[in-house]
């Protein structure tokens, strides 16, 4: 395999990414690319980023042999980073906590953020109530009544909710609101986008931000294992935890990645979100990306049971690494992700997010066609309680 | 030289500015914009803008939004928006310039895009998420096809982005007044005033400028005008009056031609 060089070049992962805004912001993002590398080559702000790591988020997080799932899957021996024990529950503040880091040193005060399944709008509440800046967070209203709990809790969190009601209300009109009041607050305000999307840096930094995943799971298998996982399987919607959990790894030709997207209802049905599987190039976001488009470019309203893997966009990288045949992209229905959230709660005790349940479902199918002797590692992005009421609408139970 | 340059020729020496008027097509009907366009040209319209409905209009207030909401709804597809330019062209002088997002662009591919707008005798486009960096193919193919492309600048755009945006941008550079989306204003902010004199001497003898979003009002032509500018683009005041009166189409044509018409009173000298 050719080495994959250090990217994005130029804003862009080969052909894909880039910078699609509207003229008003191209200053802006220019700034905070300006500010990214100055700070990341810091040392203050590395010290500062990795006190918060550990004493905030709770960092390094485990990673544990799941070894009744893997009695039950039958076949490789899967191991799960839990991201679920991060601070909130899930991989998001990771990102959160470095973007506001460095919101604080560019000296904005008030940070706006995007969220679907609310992950990411909690994540965005802490750090912002943590480091003491404003925190007003995007909200389709579709989610904002999917996911009661997460809107209370950023509430909570001391953070402004607006929900969104343009469009399908759900993720994309969040982030197009994000952008309209980014393009309108631009000198003041700091935008803290959740996933490896978006025009050029963020899909860089939130990338470098979540890369910490991958680190820490490459190091923590040597030490158990004395080698290299065979395989990685993450979800991705737009792509934040994968490509968290793959970029420490692109080099290492032996390691098989997998992405897993949302399958929804089944792909022949028109009813999911798998970008990559089904999607075709297009412009969306700020980005050069695989996006689930018409044949006359509008976009497409998306389907999961999981609220953070309902986007129609997913992130450059992602697009670049499949273009590489680098990583594969399948897909799990909603079936499939509800009946491992089940098998994982079960076998393991572990609630996992509707989202990393896509991973879970993959890995097991996955684990029966490898040998008994390799490994897989699975991100376990987030945990699973939000999910549990939709969880008991699908199994018809009243709670 | 192309007609939107005729057209800016031909008013300089009346001294005028040009109203560029701005509807979203297929608002509320396919079959209404070739009337709405009529209306808008007799009112004085000196540029027609016709916008080609995207899903995620991210540069847009809610005015256009809905209108781009209600044009898909409607059924209207890029090839139907050119169609219905090709039919107002045919009959008017009026320069006919397509704003829309990247996308749908990108999806037709850069080459068949431009070469079904030529056919279709459309003079310019106007692609607001597409900055210059990305423009090169654009660029090529609209080249090729002589179709304008205007490029917009902001009032956060520095000096030197903005001498490399005026060698990209022809027919016009739309200057966005004032950071936000598009949509009415009460008034004129004394920041834009500011901009359009930063902007002037880039633009001066090289390409006219246009200055467009919140502009609504007779006052606030007069200023902006006053202030340099070579045109205004006023779009959500006409698209309201679309809106305000979908149930009574004649009520809907003879108030777009009123309002144009006091809009174009204000940009003469």
């Amino acid at each position: 395999m050719k080495k994959i060089d250090t990217y994005p070049v130029d804003g862009k992962f080969g052909k894909y990414g880039g910078r699609f805004v509207p003229e008003v912001l191209m200053e802006a993002v220019t700034e905070l690319e300006a500010a990214y590398e100055k700070a990341k080559n810091d040392k203050r702000f590395k010290e500062e980023l990795a006190y918060y790591l550990s004493e905030y988020v709770g960092r390094p997080t485990p990673l544990y042999f799941a070894e009744n799932l893997t009695r039950k899957a039958g076949g490789a021996k899967i191991y799960l980073k839990r991201e679920d024990l991060a601070h909130g529950g899930a991989h998001k503040i990771n990102n959160t906590i470095g973007q506001a880091l460095l919101a604080k040193r560019m000296g904005k005060k008030r940070v706006i953020a995007e969220t679907g399944a609310g992950q990411h709008g909690v994540a965005t509440a802490m750090a912002c109530a943590a480091l003491g800046l404003k925190a007003e967070v995007y909200m389709g209203v579709e989610d904002t009544e999917r996911q009661k709990l997460n809107v209370f809790r950023m509430k909570l969190l001391n953070a402004q909710v607006h929900p969104v009601e343009t469009g399908s209300k759900t993720l994309k009109d969040a982030i197009n609101e994000a952008f309209r009041d980014w393009v309108t607050n631009i000198e003041t305000t700091y935008y803290l986008i959740g996933s490896v999307v978006g025009p050029h840096p963020y899909p860089m930094i939130v990338r470098d931000f979540q890369s910490i995943i991958g680190k820490e799971l490459k190091e923590q298998f040597k030490q158990k294992e004395g080698r290299l996982p065979d395989a990685l399987v993450a979800c991705v919607g737009g792509g934040s935890n994968a490509m968290g959990t793959f970029y420490p790894f692109e080099n290492d030709a032996d390691v098989k990645m997998y992405g897993v997207e949302a399958a929804g209802k089944g792909i022949t049905t028109g009813k999911h979100a798998a970008s990559l599987g089904a999607g075709v190039e297009g412009v969306f976001h700020g980005m050069l990306t695989y996006v689930l488009q018409d044949n006359e470019g509008q976009i497409q309203n998306t389907h999961s049971i999981s609220a953070g893997l309902d986007y129609p966009g997913v992130g450059p990288e992602h697009s670049f690494l499949k273009s590489l045949k680098r990583a594969e992209y399948v897909s799990a229905t909603d079936k499939e992700a509800a009946d491992a959230f089940l098998a994982l709660s079960k076998e393991e005790g572990i609630l996992p997010a509707l989202e990393s349940s896509h991973a879970v479902a993959y890995a097991m199918k996955l684990a029966k066609k490898m040998k008994k002797d390799e490994f897989i590692v699975v991100n376990l992005s987030g945990r699973g309680d939000k999910d549990v009421e939709t969880i008991a609408d699908y199994l018809g139970v009243k709670i | 030289m192309t007609a939107i340059n005729e057209t800016f020729q031909k008013l300089k020496k009346r001294k005028e500015a040009a109203l560029i008027g701005y509807v979203t097509a297929g608002d509320p009907d396919p079959k209404y914009t070739p009337q709405i366009a009529e209306a808008l040209i007799k009112g004085g319209v000196d540029i027609l803008e016709l916008g080609l409905p995207f899903s995620d209009p991210i540069a847009d207030g809610p005015t256009i939004q809905e209108a781009s909401i209600r044009a898909l709804k409607a059924g209207t597809k890029p090839k139907k928006v050119l169609e219905i330019a090709k039919q107002i062209r045919a009959k008017h002088e009026v320069p006919i310039v397509i704003m829309t997002y990247y996308n749908p662009v990108f999806r037709m591919g850069l080459d068949s895009f431009f070469r079904l707008a030529k056919d279709c005798l459309v003079d310019g486009v106007i692609v607001p998420d597409l900055p210059v960096e990305e423009a090169n193919d654009y660029k090529k193919a609209a080249d090729a096809c002589k179709v304008d492309t205007i490029f917009l600048a902001a009032p956060s755009t520095s000096n030197e982005r903005l001498s490399n945006i005026v060698t990209y941008t022809s027919g016009f550079l739309y200057l966005v007044s004032h950071f936000g989306v598009t949509g009415t204003k009460a008034s004129v902010e004394n920041a834009t005033l500011q901009l359009i004199k930063r902007v002037l001497p880039f633009t001066t003898g090289r390409v006219p400028l246009a200055v467009g979003f919140g502009i609504s009002k007779p006052e606030h032509v007069k200023s902006v005008v006053e202030a340099g500018a070579d045109a205004v683009i006023v779009g959500s005041a006409f698209v309201n009056i679309i809106n305000r009166n979908r149930e009574n189409r004649n009520q809907m044509l003879l108030e777009l031609e009123e309002t144009a018409l006091k809009l174009k009173k204000a940009a003469l000298p």
